[in-house]
């Protein structure tokens, strides 16, 4: 009953998708217009939930009969029961989060396991930038000025990792990705990870 | 596309998308012995609903939905009485329902009824009590969200509809909307409540009781025995009044009317009309006063007071009733609505979140206040349009 999915979805996003077993429960936090869970929902039958602070593109997910609640994320999230779902995504939106332990808290909380993405602040062109140029660093990824920038935090590969260990989650899978700049392509990077991927994506899970 | 058009459209009045003339109709039961016992204790019957249909109920039964009337409103959402559209008023939702609308009368049956207590063709205070042959006036037993919803099951058992697609409805509409999910969440498949709330705040409940006041220190009202002579015309246009302004908001009516004056360039300096807002609530009233009885304000206003859903919708057996029924649920909120605030429609999904249920959330930016569910609006039609048809039949 949602409307089919005519575009091919992000490369991160596939990737996500390929981990999902289908029939799975979902929330999508920050879902955007919808395409992951509209592919979800039609190709691995998921029962989904977004939610998305934007009202049009909350409505435009509602409008094409997505399951969607308008709001903040860290509020929202906050209300649900105790593994409400098998699946919690965070995707592209970590590096935005005020409180980043306390929101991971709660999505491990109210998920089986919580699918994490981020643009990787190490990528190497990051680095000669800095060095060469002694400017705050641009990229695809990360395309705004200092002054206007909703990224507050600036996350590496291996500061994910061992925050990850220092707060007590198990990471269950972990790929680092190389996209082109439409991000609708890209590859999984296995050399030098921290230094050649513009992504990563990781599947935490609360120790015990 | 045929070219020739059929004679029937060439000759039609009505608008194409428009559910055409419509039929007003009644469903009488609860005939005593057999009356219906309310949320209070008392028993009432007989009672007649009045109610309205358009559409065409699938040979399954499996494509109703039922709409709900706010406070003052009555069973006609779409269409028209007469043969002449040019001079009737269309039903009070006729953007949003008939052939293509956000409620596709070419897909789904529509239903919608007057609300018990009311004064529109169904039963309430100024019905004639069986016993005394009178109206009944005060004598009418307090009714509730929960007894309104009662009867209108009575009638759609009647219609032999055992689960309907969805139960739409704003303000008193989306508290009878709410109140089927947890009466009878095994017969929804899918609800909207817009602009509405789990419970009156004490700022609603205080509007509610200046607009009562009105009517009862009005001369006139002889403690609701008013049907033989001049009635409390006074009260309830100032009641009506009241009512207005909370259904608007301070953006919309300085947008509306500012401090503009109403036919004139200077202040009268007497208690006569000078600012058009004033002229506006006074039309509103004296409007209102030839359509709608005082006693019904004060019976509906009370039950929306009473109305409250908070405590119910959190007890274990509501809960897992619920979990078991598995809605689908669209909740709507206005950011201008100061009656029915977004925080409101949130604990409304707070709550929801505790029962499993799937649901969908947006607050509409719109200046209008309360009232905006009423005014055409296209992100209303899109969301509602694509949420029913996300919905699955079966």
């Amino acid at each position: 009953m949602v409307s089919p999915v005519t575009e091919t979805i992000r490369f991160d996003l596939q990737v996500i998708a390929d981990w999902i077993e289908p029939g799975s429960r979902v929330l999508d936090l920050g879902c955007g217009k919808g395409d992951l869970l509209a592919w979800l929902t039609a190709n691995k039958q998921i029962v989904g939930t977004g939610i998305e602070l934007d009202k049009e593109k909350a409505a435009y997910c509602i409008g094409r009969g997505l399951s969607v609640l308008q709001g903040d994320l860290s509020e929202e999230v906050a209300d649900y029961p105790d593994k409400s779902f098998d699946y919690v995504i965070l995707s592209q939106t970590l590096q935005q989060i005020y409180e980043p332990a306390q929101l991971l808290y709660s999505l491990s909380r109210i998920g089986r396991r919580v699918i994490v993405s981020f643009p990787n602040f190490s990528h190497y062109t990051i680095r000669l930038q800095l060095m060469f140029s002694g400017h705050a660093p641009k990229n695809d990824q990360l395309p705004y000025s200092w002054y206007d920038t909703p990224n507050i935090r600036v996350i590496t590969l291996s500061d994910f990792q061992k925050f990850a260990r220092d707060v007590g989650y198990t990471i269950v899978k972990e790929i680092a990705i190389n996209t082109n700049s439409a991000n609708s392509s890209g590859s999984v990077v296995d050399f030098l990870p921290n230094l050649r991927a513009t992504y990563g994506i990781f599947v935490i899970e609360k120790k015990g | 596309m045929s070219a020739i058009p059929s004679i029937e459209t060439a000759t039609s009045p009505f608008p194409h998308d428009s559910v055409g003339k419509v039929k007003k109709q009644q469903f009488t039961f609860a005939e005593p012995p057999g009356e219906l016992v309310l949320e209070s204790g008392a028993r009432l019957g007989p009672i007649t609903i009045a109610y309205e249909t358009y559409g065409t109920l699938s040979p399954a039964k499996d494509n109703a939905i039922l709409i709900a009337h706010a406070f003052s409103g009555d069973a006609h959402v779409a269409g028209y009485y007469t043969d002449d559209p040019t001079t009737e008023k269309p039903g009070w939702w006729d953007f949003m329902v008939g052939p293509g609308k956000g409620i596709d009368t070419d897909t789904y049956f529509v239903i919608c009824t007057n609300i018990l207590g009311s004064c529109m063709g169904s039963t309430g205070p100024s019905s004639i009590s069986p016993e005394t042959g009178e109206p009944y006036g005060m004598e009418f037993p307090m009714v509730t969200i929960g007894d309104m919803v009662a009867a209108q099951k009575c009638l759609i058992d009647h219609l032999g509809i055992s689960r309907l697609h969805a139960v739409i409805g704003g303000s008193v509409g989306g508290m009878q909307v709410l109140e089927w999910c947890v009466r009878y969440p095994h017969m929804v498949r899918s609800a909207i409540p817009i602009a509405t709330t789990m419970r009156h705040s004490a700022l609603a409940i205080a509007f509610n009781e200046i607009a009562r006041q009105a009517i009862m220190a009005d001369p006139n009202w002889r403690h609701g025995d008013y049907y033989a002579g001049q009635k409390p015309d006074m009260g309830l246009a100032v009641a009506r009044m009241v009512g207005h302004v909370t259904y608007l908001s301070d953006e919309a009516m300085r947008r509306k009317f500012g401090r503009q004056l109403q036919n004139k360039d200077d202040f009268s300096y007497d208690f006569g009309i000078d600012f058009q807002v004033e002229s506006y609530l006074r039309h509103q009233g004296s409007k209102f006063v030839q359509r709608f009885d005082a006693n019904s304000l004060l019976y509906i206003t009370k039950a929306a007071d009473y109305f409250d859903l908070k405590d119910t919708i959190s007890t274990p057996s509501c809960i897992d009733d619920l979990h078991k029924a598995h809605l689908k649920f669209l909740v709507i909120s206005y950011s201008s609505d100061w009656l029915y605030p977004t925080y409101q429609a949130k604990e409304l999904i707070q709550a929801l979140k505790r029962t499993g249920q799937d649901m969908s959330f947006c607050e509409i930016e719109a200046d209008c206040g309360h009232d905006a569910f009423l005014i055409k609006d296209i992100r209303l039609t899109n969301l509602i349009r694509g949420f029913l048809h996300g919905v699955p039949r079966n």
